[in-house]
Formats: structure tokens, sequence, C-alpha cells
């Protein structure tokens, strides 16, 4: 008993010392590792937002093709039937990632990466992908066409 | 030794102690027996990784790593750089022999059970070692900045990205952001010439180093063997050399490869082209990526993909851990399970790696 009592007081030191020391060490790896972290975050891009993109004349774009433009950072693909209908969606194969294209040959929109296939309604009809593609608007206004973000 | 020779020797010797470093390599003996051949893929690695290292460093002399300048710049070692197209070829060609011996090497490992007790960390750090390689393999791919390598960059980190959770995180610190673009060139870069090699360089000074002062495990059957009939080899000189003689075999192989098979730059990456057809990660990643392919897209609330990504990854930690859990072999018993179960992980690797190829 009067042992312990004499160790009592030390022991309580000991462990105020270990949480000091524990506590500062992890301060101390805190501080290092917080900005480190923060640096491999990549930085937000301020991206101007694209809404809608011009992208050519009517007369320009072949009946029974696709073609692939620029919005903003993605890319889109421009489909226009044999009857002359226009239709946009993203381009992005909802499986993973790739960029689809127009199989004139399949009549359908065709993802090389795994055999992924849509139909001209950008729904996903076979193959790995597992959500349609993101319809786009057309509009034509004269002879110019947009394509713009479906609200 | 010439007098010479002796002298510089002589005065080296005095101050660092060869002596002992010389007889610290020369303690170690290999097994001589009916599996020895399998003793020397590790060394073939080794010789490969140094092959990685020096044509590496050769690349870096023209390399530039950015979006708009990468591709030239192989472009231009290729067409105006002398032998630019070899030192080109051969980093290419190594790299795939390397992974390959890398992987018979472990699988020899694994089938000898060297990695019980007391070679557990050696093991560790050959397995981490493994890893490593394909992450060489898998930056250094997008290195040239064409077609192939920026759609096949795209799926591999796409897959990270489906995991629940870390997944995103872990896309866009691969990435450098949202997409693959010039930001991810420059941290593939980075991990590729700087931070893989460094971590690669400990790993293996500490797996040497333990070989050397383990020695070579011996096979399970030695220990029915009497000790005058288990029959060993010096490492030094005699292993050594016949290890140099399969050395220069390599190189030659590789120059044949590298020479007579020159490897393609294609065409460029071009963010907003479609994807080409064929696309297809290397052959090491091939047997994973086939399996994806057979796992249904819904099962039950749980998407297919990623259950497929978790169950690789549990397999490849239950490999690493073998040492661990293994306790039969670390008695010294036989285990059967183990080897059927690296015969089971052998075949379906090269089961599905082919029907990856063909399809
Ligand atoms: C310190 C070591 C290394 C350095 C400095 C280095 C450097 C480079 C450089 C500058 C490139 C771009 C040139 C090009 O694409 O042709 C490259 C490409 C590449 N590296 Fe490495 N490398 C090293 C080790 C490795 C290792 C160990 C592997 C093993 C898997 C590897 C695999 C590759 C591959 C597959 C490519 C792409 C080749 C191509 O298609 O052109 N590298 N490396
Ligand atoms: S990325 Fe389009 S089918 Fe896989």
């Amino acid at each position: 008993m009067t042992e312990n009592h004499e160790l009592q007081p030390q022991q309580t030191k000991r462990d105020f010392l270990r949480v000091i020391l524990g506590g500062s060490l992890l301060a101390w790896l805190g501080t290092v590792i917080y900005p480190i972290l923060s640096y491999l975050k990549p930085p937000a891009q301020a991206e101007a937002e694209v809404s809608s993109v011009k992208v050519g004349k009517l007369s320009a774009i072949e009946k029974d093709s696709g073609t692939l433009f620029r919005f903003g950072s993605k890319p889109v693909i421009l489909l226009r039937s044999a009857s002359g209908e226009l239709r946009a969606y993203s381009a992005t194969c909802t499986h993973l990632d790739c960029t689809v294209q127009y199989r004139k040959d399949f009549g359908l929109i065709w993802c090389a990466c795994h055999n992924g296939k849509y139909d001209v309604n950008g729904r996903n009809v076979s193959g790995p992908p597992p959500r349609p593609l993101d319809e786009f608007k057309v509009i034509v206004q004269g002879e110019e066409v947009f394509i713009s973000k479906k609200s | 030794m010439k007098p010479t020779l002796k002298k510089i020797y002589d005065w080296v010797n005095e101050r660092v102690e060869l002596d002992n470093l010389i007889e610290f390599m020369g303690k170690k003996y290999v097994p001589v027996h009916r599996h020895s051949v399998w003793y020397y893929f590790g060394g073939v690695s080794l010789f490969l990784f140094i092959i990685q290292v020096v044509t590496g460093i050769l690349l870096l002399m023209y390399y530039k790593g950015s979006e708009d300048l990468a591709f030239e710049s192989i472009q231009f070692l290729m067409s105006k750089v002398q032998f630019g197209w070899l030192i080109r070829s051969i980093h290419s060609w190594a790299a795939n022999l390397f992974i390959l011996t890398a992987m018979i090497h472990m699988f020899s490992v694994f089938f000898e059970k060297s990695y019980r007790k007391p070679r557990e960390i050696t093991w560790l750090t050959g397995m981490l070692m493994f890893f490593l390689a394909m992450g060489f393999g898998f930056s250094g791919y997008l290195l040239p900045w064409n077609e192939l390598a920026f759609f096949a960059t795209k799926v591999g980190t796409d897959i990270a990205g489906v995991l629940p959770l870390i997944g995103k995180p872990i896309m866009i610190f691969l990435r450098g952001g949202e997409e693959v673009t010039g930001a991810t060139l420059s941290r593939f870069f980075g991990f590729h010439v700087a931070v893989f090699p460094g971590i690669f360089t400990v790993l293996l000074g500490v797996h040497l180093l333990l070989v050397q002062r383990q020695g070579m495990s011996e096979p399970m059957s030695f220990e029915n063997t009497p000790a005058g009939e288990r029959k060993t080899m010096p490492f030094f000189p005699n292993f050594l050399l016949r290890d140099l003689l399969l050395w220069l075999i390599v190189l030659n192989l590789l120059a044949i490869l590298a020479v007579f098979f020159p490897w393609e730059l294609g065409k460029k990456a071009d963010a907003f082209a479609a994807a080409p057809a064929g696309i297809k990660p290397e052959w090491y990643f091939l047997f994973m990526f086939q399996s994806l392919k057979y796992i249904p897209g819904k099962l039950w609330i749980f998407d297919g993909e990623v259950l497929g990504i978790l169950l690789f990854g549990v397999a490849g930690l239950l490999w690493m851990m073998v040492p661990f859990w293994d306790s039969k072999s670390a008695r010294g018993e036989k285990n059967k399970f183990i080897t059927y179960l690296g015969l089971f992980v052998v075949f379906y690797i090269i089961i599905f790696t082919i029907i990856g190829w063909i399809s």
C-alpha cells in the first residue's frame, strides 16, 4: 500500500508526459501530412461553364452520320439520321469513360473499348454500358446548328 | 591480381574492410536439386530492372513529360536520335520481360514454400516490388501519350473510380483532376521516374540483404535427406557465373526482340476523337480485366464490377499474406492445399489471359 502511494505521483507525472509527448507528435504529424494531402488534391479549375456550342452549318452535316464535337472539356456526338433528324448525346461511354462513335453499318452508337452499343436514341442496348447516354438539346436557327445542355 | 590492382584493392581494403564483404558474399550456398532452374529467375529479374534503370535514364535525356510535347518528343527520339528507336524498344520489351520473370520468380517461391519462417519479410518485400512493377508498367504506358495509352488509362483509372467511397478520391488523385489530361501525364511521369524507382530501390535493398543474410532456403525435401547428400553449390563464384551467362543470353534475346519487333508509337492521343478498336490493357492486367467481363452487371443489390474488383483485392492480399496463414509449411509439414491453390492461380491466369488476348 505504502509503495503504491509513493508511486502514484510518479505515475501521473509519467502519464501526463506521455499524453503531452504523444499529443505533440500527433499534432506535428498533422501539420506535415495535412499540407501534403491538400497539395495532392488538384485544385478546381475555374472552367468557363459552357451552356451552348455552335457546331456549324446544317448543310455541312451529312445525313446518316455521327460527328464528335467539343463541348467545354467533354466530347458530344451529333447524329443526323437518314431522314435528316438531328440528335445529340454525351459521347462519354457510361461504362468506363471511353469515347463512343457512330457506326453506319450498324446504325448504332458504338463504343470500341468493350463493344458497348447504344441505339440512336442513346439507349444502351447491348454490351456492358449500364446507363443511356445523357442527351443534349439541338437547336437549329436558320442555317446554324447549336448544341446545348438539357435543362 | 596484377600488382597495381592489388595495390588499389589493399588501399581500399585497409579502410573499408573489403575482405569481410567478400566473405559475407561467399558464405551463401545454392541448393542443387530437381527444381534448381527456378532459382535463376530472381537474378534475371534483377538484371532486367537494371536495364530499365539504364534505358529509362537514357530516355529521360529526350523525353518531355507534357500533353503538348510528350508524343512529339518520342517521335523525335525515334526518327532523329541515333539508336533512339532501339533504346525505346528495349525499355518497352524489357518492361514486359521483367514482369514475366518476376512473376515466374514469385510462383517458384510460392510452390517451394520458401516464404515460410524465417523468410516472411523477403516474401513481403518481393510482393510489394511486384505490385510496384505493375505500377511501373501502368504509368509508363501512358507516357508516350498515344491513343491506345490514353484510353487504356481512362478505363484503368475509371475502374478504380467505381469502388464505393474511396474510389472517387483515388481516381481524382491518380488523374490529377476529373478527366485524363496533361495533369494525369505529369503525375504518372512523376510516379514512373521518381516515386516508384525510389521505393523500389529500398525494397530491393532489403530483399537482397535478407537473401544474403539468411542464405537460400532449402527445399522441404532436404529435411528427409541426410546432411551428407544435400547437394549445394557456392553462390560465389559458381552460381554467380552461371547467373552472368544467363544474363548474357537474356540480353541477346532482348536485343533480338527489340530489333525485329520494334515498339510502335501509334497516333497521338486526342481527347475529342472516338476510342479506336483494340483497346486492351497490357497483358499482365488482362486476366483481371477479362474476368470482370464475366461478372453480371448486377449481383443481387451489388454492382458486379465493384464486387469483382474487391474480390481481386482480397485475393491479392491473401496471396501476399500467405506466410502468415500457411502454418503447416511453417512447421515443416507438406501443405498440398498451397500447391493446388498455386496451380489453380497459374492456370486461371494463363487461361483468362489467352481468352482476353484472342477475344
Ligand atoms: C528508374 C527507372 C525508370 C526510368 C527512369 C524510366 C523512364 C521512362 C521514360 C522516360 C519513359 C517514356 C519514354 C517512352 O515512352 O518510350 C518510359 C516509358 C515506359 N517505361 Fe519506364 N522507366 C524506368 C523504369 C521502368 C520499369 C521498372 C518498368 C517496368 C515495368 C518500366 C516500364 C515502362 C513502359 C511500359 C513504358 C512505355 C514504353 C512506351 O510505350 O514507349 N519503366 N520510362
Ligand atoms: S468504356 Fe464503353 S463499353 Fe466499356
